[in-house]
């Protein structure tokens, strides 16, 4: 399941976010948002993606580097939700 | 009064007639006493073709000797010159000698069916001398024998506010424009010059900008003011550092002057460890900001030289300069300052009102003195804007620049002041960024724009290239961006090419990266 989720939110960004990079360098410990990868435009995009794909409601302050800030806590917080 | 420009050179010739003036590198030389005569020569034709004090003659020829005596048989014959770029559009050279209605044009054969016919378009009068060839002043000389035996004629002597040269730049309406400079702007130059770099007639100037870019001041009148040779590059060795690097020294160049951008290809790829270059001893660059890392690798292929960053737009030449103590560190990323007012000038830094702000910091660099320029050739609005006159009645020439005052006396550049924007509430200097990529090790050039964008407010788009055709990720860039940058200066895209777009001066084409982004 995590990892189904961990595949789809990869996918997105490469497609949103990062057009033309090599799958390999964006990996599950990368740091997206200090990295300015994800601005806070990118970050807000990102949000609503995971609420309508996963059907789940982030809070205010899940919108942030502390929950977001890379694949493996992106997937974590979704895994949760969905529980 | 103060004698005219083209006085030192008179003396020059009379000082030392056997002394070589002007090199061309594969069309030979002229000396001092044959270029004083030739130049006599295109006087004589221009005044009997009817040119007189307050003129305007233009010459669109490529880099020779036949430019030099043109650009000196205009002055003696008390016209002002307007050198137009010869790889420029023939409409856009025509638009210029139409603009500031020049009397006669100097114009090379090749060039001038095109230029005719906009003239032509644009019903513009102007006496065309056609040069049948050019190189070694030898198509000029087939141009003045085919005019016929002039009369001698005097050579005038300007007053020091009489037009020396007009020097057009690219405007901000889209039509370039004439900056007009005086006899005394220019031999206030020319005189600082000679104090500073103090050139005897032993040293070998270089001459790489083309005429119509200020950078050739420097190089022909000071070179030709104290007897030294000027060593004339042509359009397409000034773009090979490796031909350039084997010219400095086969031609024993001392005294070197261009844009930044050249000598860090010139540092990278010239050969210069296997290069006998000991006749350099000044190396000055001046148009943009030199990337440390490159000057660091030059001057560690050059040790014991000279080294100026100097600075100033073409409406005062150079206004502030700094000399850089070696070695260059090793942990210095910063550039260097560009130092202290020229002494011919004054400087002081003022807020968007023109007001003087405290020391430390930043405002825009203001300049008075002898040095600027009288304004733009019939634009008075332009020119008014251009300066700012003080409760003392001074006229203040407002660069653009801003710099900050970081010890007594000696100025940082900023940045231009239509290249700061505001990102989200944060002040960000594009210049910053581009300095920030530089330290990328993969990076050779970087130029960053913000453009308008719906959802963000301005976008920040870095334009590279790749050192050795290298072009790091994406994820890469960003990462590293992040270690240097605050987060709202981390550029949003990253766009490589194999070379950014170069201006006819070889300076990075900003306009173009805007129409590219």
């Amino acid at each position: 399941m995590s990892e189904q989720v961990k595949r789809a939110v990869k996918d997105f960004i490469l497609k949103e976010f990062l057009p033309g990079e090599d799958p390999a360098n964006l990996t599950d410990d990368l740091p997206l948002i200090t990295t300015g990868i994800l601005d806070s435009i990118a970050t807000l995009k990102l949000v609503l993606h995971l609420e309508e794909k996963y059907g789940i409601t982030l809070e205010a302050h899940e919108a942030d580097k502390e929950h977001l800030d890379t694949l493996d806590k992106i997937t974590a917080l979704v895994a949760g939700k969905m529980k | 009064m103060s004698a005219p420009l083209h006085q030192a050179f008179i003396e020059a010739a009379v000082r030392f007639p056997d002394h070589t003036a002007v090199v061309e590198a594969g069309n030979g030389s002229i000396s001092y006493a044959e270029l004083d005569a030739l130049s006599d020569r295109v006087r004589d034709l221009l005044v009997a073709l009817g040119v007189t004090h307050g003129d305007r003659v233009g010459f669109y020829l490529r880099k020779c000797i036949d430019g030099v005596a043109g650009m000196y048989g205009i002055l003696k014959a008390g016209a002002a010159y307007v050198p137009v770029d010869p790889g420029a559009p023939p409409a856009r050279n025509a638009y210029i000698m139409h603009n500031c209605s020049v009397k006669v044009a100097l114009v090379e054969a090749q060039l001038e069916a095109r230029f005719r016919a906009e003239l032509e378009a644009l019903g513009a009068q102007v006496r065309v001398i056609v040069l049948p060839h050019v190189g070694g002043g030898r198509g000029l000389a087939a141009a003045l024998d085919s005019a016929g035996v002039a009369p001698a004629a005097r050579t005038v002597s300007p007053a020091a506010d009489s037009l020396a040269y007009i020097l057009y730049t690219s405007g901000s309406t889209g039509k370039p424009k004439g900056v007009m400079l005086s006899h005394g702007n220019a031999v206030s130059f020319v005189d600082w010059c000679s104090e500073v770099f103090e050139p005897t007639q032993e040293d070998r100037f270089s001459s790489h900008a083309p005429f119509h870019f200020d950078l050739s001041i420097l190089d022909v009148h000071v070179s030709l003011k104290h007897g030294a040779a000027l060593v004339l590059i042509s359009e397409d060795t000034g773009k090979d550092p490796q031909r350039l690097a084997q010219l400095i020294a086969q031609e024993h160049v001392s005294i070197w002057y261009s844009a930044p951008s050249i000598l860090s290809l010139v540092a990278q790829f010239g050969d210069l460890a296997s290069r006998d270059c000991s006749a350099l001893r000044t190396v000055l660059f001046a148009g943009e900001v030199f990337p440390v890392k490159h000057l660091r690798t030059l001057t560690e292929l050059w040790p014991d030289r000279r080294y100026f960053n100097l600075y100033g737009p073409t409406e005062t030449n150079v206004c502030t300069f700094y000399e850089i103590r070696l070695p260059v560190p090793e942990d210095r990323t910063a550039p260097y300052p560009i130092g202290e007012v020229c002494s011919h000038l004054s400087g002081r830094v003022v807020d968007e009102t023109g007001k003087p702000i405290p020391d430390g910091e930043e405002g825009e660099l203001c300049i008075t003195g002898r040095g600027v320029m009288q304004g733009y050739w019939a634009m008075p609005e332009q020119t008014a804007r251009a300066f700012y006159v003080d409760s003392d009645g001074i006229r203040w020439y407002r660069t653009g620049d801003v710099v900050v005052e970081d010890q007594p006396g000696c100025y940082t550049y900023r940045g231009r002041r239509d290249r700061m924007v505001k990102r989200r509430g944060y002040r960000v200097e594009l210049g910053e960024i581009e300095a920030g990529l530089y330290q990328h090790g993969a990076v050779e050039e970087a130029a960053v724009i913000a453009v308008p964008d719906e959802e963000a407010g301005v976008r920040i788009i870095a334009f590279l290239s790749g050192r050795d055709g290298q072009r790091p990720s994406l994820i890469e860039m960003k990462r590293f961006c992040s270690e240097r940058l605050p987060l709202y200066m981390i550029p949003d895209r990253f766009s490589w090419h194999d070379k950014l777009p170069k201006t006819s001066t070889d300076k990075i084409d900003y306009q173009r990266l805007k129409e590219m982004g």
